[in-house]
């Protein structure tokens, strides 16, 4: 059943499970402590409820018919993580390996690309920023 | 006159002060509205989404609608 569930806080990695399928690939995106040259202590996620879950599910279901999957599953965090915390995780069925993974890759370049949820970056320096927002280009060339 | 509803995220909810609010416009589209608020974030960057439905600021929208201004996404 395709699921896609935002969770404000940490959550545990569910089991997928069918007989009709000999590979179950997940990936998980977890916030690492270091962005463009610069130490990143923390981050924060934002969502749009209504449109992040409208979105994923549509890609989640693109992704079943691409990579003839059984099921996609999503879960993403919101509010604050700290380093080393999962903030995506994504699961797959299929028959077999190879789409499985495929099918992982591009959920998360679409994920990326289309969801309305945003990041904010918190550095060791004290500042803090919109990832793609702050550091677009005409907000660079406004700052100098 | 409309009267729309416009949600805010990220650094636009920052600027506004805001995550929602009702704004009365004469705006015909959302870019034209957008332009109303001098926010500081270049549209050339932004989507918007007019009663769920996700698309360019260039759209009209009727009175009652519920717009949202989505900036660059970074999810996943």
């Amino acid at each position: 059943m395709i699921s896609f569930v935002l969770k404000s806080a940490p959550f545990d990695a569910p089991n997928m499970e069918s007989q009709a399928c000999g590979a179950f690939a997940t990936f998980e995106g977890r916030v690492r402590n270091e962005h463009g040259g610069k130490a990143v202590l923390a981050l924060e996620y934002e969502a749009h409820p209504e449109l992040a879950q409208a979105e994923a599910h549509k890609l989640l279901t693109e992704a079943c018919a691409r990579f003839g999957l059984m099921d996609a599953a999503a879960i993403h965090r919101t509010g604050r993580l700290e380093l080393g915390e999962t903030a995506i995780w994504v699961g797959v069925l299929a028959p077999h390996r190879r789409e499985a993974f495929d099918a992982l890759i591009w959920i998360m370049d679409e994920f990326k690309q289309r969801v309305p949820i945003w990041k904010k970056e918190h550095y060791a320096d004290g500042s803090a920023g919109w990832v793609g927002i702050d550091d677009a280009p005409s907000a660079k060339e406004k700052q100098a | 006159m409309k009267q729309v509803t416009v949600q805010y995220f990220a650094s636009l909810r920052e600027q506004r002060g805001l995550s929602e609010e009702a704004i009365n416009t004469e705006a015909a589209t959302v870019a034209d509205l957008y332009r109303d608020l001098q926010l500081r974030l270049d549209p050339v960057h932004l989507r918007c989404a007019i009663d769920g439905d996700i698309g360019a600021l260039s759209r009209e929208f009727k009175d009652g609608a519920v717009i949202v201004l989505i900036p660059p996404v970074a999810g996943g």
